[in-house]
């Protein structure tokens, strides 16, 4: 083995093992290096930010005294005092993030696999079309959602209804706690098809074409089965990036409430997501200790989210 | 029919009914899935008596650009005009592009081709921040920036885009599968690590850079986290805050509508244009993002 003259090679064998681990790491200076830029910004950035979060989710804090350690007394109030929490956040966030996170992901994989079929002439039009909508971003969202939402008769939905007759008078749609939830799960799903839908094209391609032949030899009859059997087992990898990606698009849609209906909390806290409730104690109330204890507990649900998806698509060796 | 592959043709012919009709469902939801952008077009171009139809329409009659036009005079008449907006986001955009490629590709090449103690550390560690949203952790980042005492900077803008995980993620899966052996080749030609990084590396990951490019584009672009909780100075905000200035409360204003019209497509067709230019080399580079 290699020794340099900086770290001599006596002593007993720890130290020698701890000499040869700082040989590495110093033969590696180079790699660490050109990685410093990136691993500098993303402590800054994500690592301490994630640590800051956690520690600060044990104290009180309003960010202008320095804060006061109380130790786990946000989470009980979390899980015992917000009333709000309980009531609405919760069962609305697990309603969104199960039809938004499960329905996006599916219906990404059916469009994905529908374009696929589709003569390679017209799959760089369909790929735009579904993938234009979620390029569209927020702000230009609004303007045409709120349009079509609108609760005077001249919305486009109000109008049309109105026209068939299918209701008396004019709803507001996105005032109405009845209806502003409906409304935030259509805006998401239309805009899912992100990157996790080109990732999923992107594995299409991947799928080895005589494993389908073989299969159909093999005495698979309907096209469903091909999929199931052939299809999915094939680009599973792909299936798990875009299934992280569609978590964190889900974490991230409480956005679509503020933009929809123009106000930090939404009418009787209907379209109330997590993160809504956590922009509601960071920014209007001032508990930054409160909120940060909500973004933790945001933080651990994703990850076990992940780890599930990990063990669902997780390669098995050999394949 | 050329573009027909063998097995194409073979599929055609087993097509039934059935599945014609699901074609054409197919085809009306991909209009459907475009109704709304091509609302987005012609609403920019409606004059304001067109804009408050009654009922409504999709496709503009008497098209005019007066909406345009107001929107630069009503900008140019306020106290920050509307180029400055646009000048702080081309800027911002255009450094952080640079910035994140650079050193994704950086980061990618090193993870994917050298070896080096903590390697499965750092790339644990960037799995695990993949599905990392910056929403959730606002404030520290906020306490990040404000220590770091770059608040009403461009840098307030731009340092925290420059920790992609995603762009990292997808630069090692693409770098992955340049073969090793091109790189020894070079080595024992006497090519340093700089030299096959630029020579090699660079050109060979074009898609890549492309993909990365973006969804950089895209987050950057539209970002207004760094607008609203970085800035205090109305001269250093973007394009994107500005516009969603205008749009919010749309209900209320009528002279507004055919500004948030105008300034709602000035948002989306840079993103298209990205887009339609690289769409192939997205797709080629999404091949290799799977997670093993």
């Amino acid at each position: 083995m290699l020794r340099n003259k900086t770290f001599p090679a006596k002593g007993p064998r720890f130290v020698l093992r701890f000499n040869s681990f700082l040989q590495d790491c110093w033969n590696a200076r180079l790699s660490y290096l050109l990685l410093a830029p990136f691993l500098i910004a993303f402590s800054c950035f994500i690592l301490i930010p994630v640590f800051m979060s956690v520690l600060l989710s044990f104290t009180t804090f309003n960010g202008f005294e320095f804060p006061t350690f109380i130790g786990f007394d946000n989470f009980i109030n979390l899980l015992t005092q917000d009333f709000v929490f309980m009531k609405y956040t919760l069962p609305n966030t697990f309603k969104f993030a199960l039809i938004t996170g499960l329905g996006g992901y599916f219906l990404s994989f059916v469009f994905a696999w529908l374009i696929h079929q589709l003569p390679r002439s017209l799959k760089d039009y369909f790929t735009l079309a579904f993938y234009a909508p979620s390029m569209a971003g927020g702000v230009a969202l609004s303007v045409i959602w709120i349009a079509t939402f609108s609760g005077d008769q001249v919305g486009y939905l109000n109008n049309i209804l109105l026209k068939y007759g299918l209701i008396e008078s004019p709803q507001l749609w996105l005032q109405d706690p009845k209806y502003l939830m409906i409304v935030m799960i259509i805006v998401t799903l239309w805009t899912s098809m992100g990157v996790g839908f080109l990732a999923m094209l992107g594995g299409l391609q991947t799928v080895n074409t005589e494993l389908y032949e073989a299969g159909r030899i093999d005495g698979i009859k309907s096209a469903l089965q091909e999929v199931y059997y052939i299809t999915i087992p094939s680009m599973k990898p792909q299936m798990l990036f875009s299934a992280v990606m569609t978590i964190v698009g889900t974490l991230k849609a409480g956005a679509i409430s503020t933009q929809l209906t123009g106000l930090a909390i939404t009418p009787s806290y209907s379209g109330h997501l997590m993160t809504n409730h956590i922009d509601d104690y960071a920014f209007i109330r001032y508990e930054w200790g409160y909120a940060s204890a909500l973004s933790v507990a945001l933080l651990i649900f994703s990850y076990l989210v992940m780890r599930f998806c990990y063990r669902l698509f997780a390669t098995k060796e050999g394949e | 029919m050329p573009w027909l592959s063998q097995n194409m043709i073979s599929r055609l012919k087993r097509i039934s009914i059935s599945q014609s009709l699901l074609v054409i469902c197919f085809t009306g939801l991909a209009i459907f899935m475009l109704l709304p952008i091509i609302f987005l077009f012609n609403n920019a171009f409606k004059p304001l008596n067109e804009l408050f139809l009654f009922p409504p329409t999709i496709f503009v009659k008497e098209p005019t650009a007066s909406n345009f036009e107001k929107l630069f005079l009503h900008a140019n008449a306020a106290v920050i005009p509307f180029t400055r907006y646009l000048f702080n986001s081309i800027v911002i955009v255009g450094l952080s592009l640079i910035f994140v490629i650079i050193v994704s590709t950086l980061a990618g090449y090193v993870i994917s081709k050298h070896r080096f103690p903590f390697k499965t550390f750092v790339m644990a560690m960037i799995m695990i921040s993949l599905m990392f949203a910056p929403e959730t952790v606002a404030i520290p980042r906020y306490l990040i920036v404000s220590n770091l005492g770059i608040m009403n900077t461009y840098f307030a803008h731009i340092l925290p885009f420059i920790a992609s995980p995603v762009a990292v993620f997808l630069m090692k899966q693409f770098i992955d599968q340049i073969p090793d052996s091109l790189l020894e080749a070079a080595k024992l030609d006497g090519a340093g690590d700089f030299y096959i990084f630029i020579r090699i590396i660079i050109p060979l990951t074009a898609p890549a850079v492309a993909t990365v490019s973006i969804i950089t584009f895209q987050v950057v672009y539209l970002d207004m986290e760094g607008s609203t909780l970085y800035t205090t100075n109305e001269t250093m905000k973007t394009l994107a805050f500005y516009v969603s200035s205008l749009t919010a409360n749309l209900q209320n204003s009528v002279a507004g509508q055919s500004l948030a019209a105008a300034a709602a497509l000035l948002m989306f067709i840079p993103n298209l244009i990205m887009f339609l230019l690289f769409q192939r080399k997205m797709i080629q580079t999404m091949l290799h993002s799977g997670v093993k």
